[in-house]
């Protein structure tokens, strides 16, 4: 069975890891590669790197970390923040990332990811999507890191985007983000039924209830969380045992291997 | 050495990087006379099957991989590489694959949820089969939209909506649908199995 996977967000800049990861004997909790390593002992199912600067000076120290990484980490992962052109997502995804996470460019201009889907499979293409509740049913979608309304309906827009070719919806609730007050399962599962891909739901987790929740009634296929899993306050080994109980499929972690 | 067939399609890096961290050496090579000399050849691949095949016959590789797959020597086909060792697949109908086995990759039907069948499932696997001695589990990571149905040759079945068939072949040639590469420490277990193998004829 399909199991749900459960993915950290690690937050990037100038290719080190921001705002804080703190890990019991982490020689580095800067370090990247150290974190994803340390993740993917854990359990972690896929990682997302986050560039939050995104300058364009900066895209070589970006790509060096992601060449890095792959040649450490054996579980997938996406690398998303400042992605604008065919060229951003060939230069990743040469680096060694899995997939490419793609937000305010595809708003702009959405022949983008038709391209994208075309040239590098739908695959590796996930669309990012901020939106805020504007009342009863209506989600707003916002750009530039959830900074700029842009007047287009969420489910909308989600329904566009995987016409055009997203291999994947990481749909991210500005108005829970930082709250840990749970996921917004509602447009979780609203999106979750518009679209054929798979829906990862970001924003709000506090509790493993939370992500129980986004899983089940939210319909979501996948869970991501930053914070809480950076500053140890959620294991995700005692996350996962969590929902086995309950029922979800989760991948079984597994021993270290013995090398050759 | 294993030699990584380069073809245009896919990202061939990570199956390299993966044999690197098992201290398996490997080189990516788009050369005949390089696969048919290494002990071990994988044949990756990520996208279409017709774009796929167009390519390997461009390339001039379509011969000197039918061959070098079925003369005995260690072979592995992963994710599309896998689907390159049948006839063909229902993607590109009439286009053969190098056709070392028999049988028509299909897609998913749109009854069994999401398509692509993306993530972590798990495999029940032949205990017999070398390629999956000493996991150290059983989930691998998939992305793929077309599978085979057909038992014939099957080593392991997956269930998604039903059963599908992610790994096949007999001796020292297989093929598997998910991503050793990317599938953690079971992976990178299995991709170990295959790089211990010996290259001589069984």
């Amino acid at each position: 069975m399909l199991t749900k996977r459960i993915i950290p967000c690690l937050d990037v800049a100038e290719g080190r890891v921001v705002k804080g990861v703190s890990f019991e004997g982490l020689r580095d909790a800067g370090d990247p590669v150290e974190v994803a390593r340390r993740y993917d002992e854990k359990g972690a199912d896929e990682l997302v790197f986050l560039d939050i600067k995104a300058s364009r000076e900066n895209r070589g120290t970006l790509l060096s970390m992601v060449e890095r990484t792959a040649r450490e980490v054996f579980i997938p992962f996406t690398v998303g923040g400042g992605i604008r052109t065919l060229e951003d997502i060939r230069d990743i995804l040469r680096s060694g990332a899995d997939k490419v996470g793609i937000n305010t460019a595809a708003v702009q201009t959405p022949d983008l990811i038709d391209r994208a889907a075309r040239r590098f499979g739908a695959q590796c293409i996930v669309i990012s999507i901020d939106v805020l509740r504007r009342g009863e049913g209506r989600w707003e979608v916002f750009t530039h890191g959830g900074s700029r309304p842009t007047g287009r309906d969420a489910l909308d827009w989600a329904r566009e985007a995987a016409q055009r070719g997203a291999g994947e919806i990481l749909l991210t609730s500005i108005d829970a983000d930082g709250g840990r007050n749970g996921y917004d399962v509602e447009i979780t599962a609203l999106v979750s039924r518009a679209v054929h891909v798979p829906v990862v739901a970001s924003g709000g987790a506090g509790t493993p209830a939370h992500f129980y929740d986004a899983l089940t009634r939210g319909r979501a296929d996948a869970v991501l969380a930053a914070s809480l899993f950076h500053f140890g306050e959620l294991d995700i080994r005692t996350l996962k045992q969590y929902l086995a109980e309950r029922g979800i499929p989760i991948r079984r972690i597994t021993h270290r291997h013995t090398p050759m | 050495m294993i030699a990584i067939v380069d073809y245009g399609m896919g990202n061939l890096h990570s199956v390299e990087k993966a044999f690197a961290h098992l201290g398996a050496p490997s080189f990516i090579t788009d050369r005949a006379d390089e696969i048919e000399r290494a002990g071990h050849v994988v044949l990756p691949g990520v996208g279409a099957f017709g774009d796929a095949c167009d390519r390997l016959r461009e390339k001039g590789l379509t011969e000197i991989l039918a061959r070098r797959a079925g003369d005995g020597r260690p072979f592995l086909g992963i994710c599309l590489g896998m689907q390159l060792l049948f006839a063909g697949s229902e993607e590109a109908p009439g286009v053969p694959g190098l056709g070392l086995f028999p049988g028509v990759f299909q897609k998913f039907p749109e009854t069994v949820g999401k398509v692509p069948h993306m993530g972590w499932n798990s495999l029940t696997y032949d205990p017999d089969c070398p390629l999956f001695a000493d996991l150290p589990g059983t989930e691998m990571y998939f992305v793929h939209s077309f599978a085979l149905f057909e038992r014939t040759h099957a080593v392991a079945e997956t269930d998604y909506g039903g059963v599908f068939y992610p790994a096949a072949g007999r001796g020292r040639l297989y093929g598997v649908q998910f991503h050793p590469e990317k599938s953690g420490r079971a992976g990178l277990a299995l991709l170990r199995n295959f790089a211990r193998w010996e290259g001589t004829p069984c």
